[in-house]
């Protein structure tokens, strides 16, 4: 290991922390050092269902996703990424299945419209006009918005990864952290398996694990694993545009531009836990449900599945921010199913927050006091 | 053994289903992509209709190669169900009980 010391060290080598660690370079800190147990986007985001949208039920989710789209959609420039991140902005068509539900939707459209993100309302047959082969029962409506999408996690992490190495941040993998030195409530170093690396300051990206890392500061923070499986199917020629959502289904569904499609569904009661084995039971439960809402994938071949973890919080949102009483902590973690969509503006919101005091979204709200405070952010629009 | 060739061609493919040469692989050994999972996630060898039956061993032995390891030592990624692709209709038809 080369570094002994660091201006900042960020934990976690996902899309959240390599995000990070960029824009930390970016604003300026020349002496970062990530540190990843494993290999980059081994973790949740290489795991995650790689959507990106803008339909939301609370304002601060609807701006972070909005603003973290208009960083994807320059992303192969902004990060000098060659290969491309294959951010691809064909929409994400969102189905109702009850009155209750179809009138949240219309609340949160008119939420999403009025902080500029476009969104239609749609009759069922007007939703087939644009998955040709969607089944209408039972649907009462749909949304939909064309500038939501999906990109290449794999990609996006490995872009942000060797653009924040050009800065000059050191990238640690297959190094594990095992201690954070506290005194006075000041961080001293960060330990790993490879060395010590004194530090002041630490970004906890650490995804489901990020309670540990916590914990080796003397922090408890409400963060949890929660196993969500996924599988994928053979690559066919490209017959469905948008990534189609459903929350009574506890689905989604999304051709990739490779040709595969990809999807996931909540399993009911799905324990606190760091299991990331896939299971039969998914399997039969996706292959059910997918035939239902579209039953001409029922022709597909399931080439692969697999599991990772959703980082759990308490309301199902991120925790953003210093994390009192410990100087200098910062945890960028439990986006419980949605933190590859927004890692690009958490990323830059972190590295302002921490260079400039003031980050250019306001992330007051997500800070790890709320849980305490009592100020929970209730999102009505998450699967699982 | 023996009559292996020195350095075979760049442009033999190594992954069938994902159209990857051995050429590709070793750009990416040279950039530092140093294990199969992550050779896997940036080129896809690996992710098609075999899952990567051919092309795993075939990049066990150039990383090895390359790293001056043996192959045993090049950590193999994980086999993910199901074995063989099977049809989501046939997987919807199943009763639960294996």
């Amino acid at each position: 290991m080369s570094k002994k010391s660091a201006d900042i060290v960020v934990i976690g080598g996902g899309v959240v922390g390599c995000a990070t660690a960029f824009e930390l370079a970016r604003l300026g800190c020349k002496d970062i050092v990530l540190v990843e147990r494993n290999t980059i986007a081994s973790g949740s985001t290489g795991r995650c269902g790689a959507g990106v949208r803008q339909q939301f039920g609370t304002e601060l989710n609807c701006v972070l996703a909005r603003e973290s789209v208009r960083i994807f959609e320059q992303m192969d420039e902004y990060l000098d990424y060659k290969p491309g991140v294959e951010f691809r902005q064909s929409g994400y068509l969102m189905l109702a299945y009850s009155d209750s539900q179809w009138e949240q939707f219309r609340r949160n459209v008119k939420l999403e419209r009025s902080l500029d993100i476009d969104v239609e309302m749609l009759t069922p047959e007007g939703a087939r006009e644009i998955v040709p082969f969607l089944n209408l029962e039972g649907m009462v409506g749909a949304t939909f918005c064309q500038t939501d999408g999906h990109a290449n996690p794999f990609h996006t992490a490995f872009a942000y990864a060797q653009a924040a190495k050009r800065l000059g941040a050191e990238v640690l993998t297959h190094t594990s952290v095992v201690d954070i030195e506290v005194e006075n409530n000041r961080i001293k170093a960060v330990v790993t398996d490879k060395g010590r690396i004194e530090t002041s300051a630490v970004v906890n990206c650490a995804g489901a694990y990020s309670a540990k890392i916590a914990a080796m500061a003397g922090i408890d923070l409400p963060v949890w694993g929660e196993r969500h499986q996924i599988l994928i199917t053979e690559p066919v020629e490209a017959m469905m545009g948008p990534m189609v959502i459903s929350f009574h289904h506890d689905f989604y569904c999304q051709q990739t531009p490779h040709g595969s499609f990809i999807m996931g569904i909540g399993m009911p009661g799905e324990p606190k836990s760091f299991n990331i084995h896939s299971s039969v039971d998914f399997l039969e439960g996706m292959a059910k449900t997918v035939m239902k809402i579209l039953p001409p994938l029922g022709n597909l071949r399931v080439v692969r599945q697999w599991a990772g973890l959703y980082d759990r919080s308490p309301d199902a949102q991120p925790i953003l921010g210093e994390c009192p009483p410990v100087e200098r902590f910062y945890n960028a973690n439990g986006f419980s199913g949605h933190g590859f969509m927004v890692a690009p503006i958490v990323g830059r919101a972190m590295a302002e927050l921490i260079m400039l005091g003031k980050p250019s979204v306001d992330i007051s709200k997500l800070d790890a006091g709320r849980f305490e405070r009592g100020e929970l952010v209730l999102e009505p629009a998450v699967v699982g | 053994m023996t009559d292996r060739p020195e350095r075979i061609d760049d442009d033999v493919i190594v992954c069938r289903c994902e159209d990857v040469t051995l050429g590709d692989i070793r750009r990416l050994i040279a950039n530092g992509y140093h294990t199969i999972d992550e050779i896997k996630r940036i080129s896809r060898a690996g992710m098609g209709q075999c899952q990567g039956r051919t092309c795993r061993h075939l990049i066990a032995r150039e990383l090895a190669t390359a790293l001056g390891v043996s192959v045993e030592e090049v950590e193999m990624p994980t086999f993910r169900p199901p074995t063989r692709p099977v049809l989501l209709s046939t997987i919807a038809r199943g009763e639960g009980d294996e």
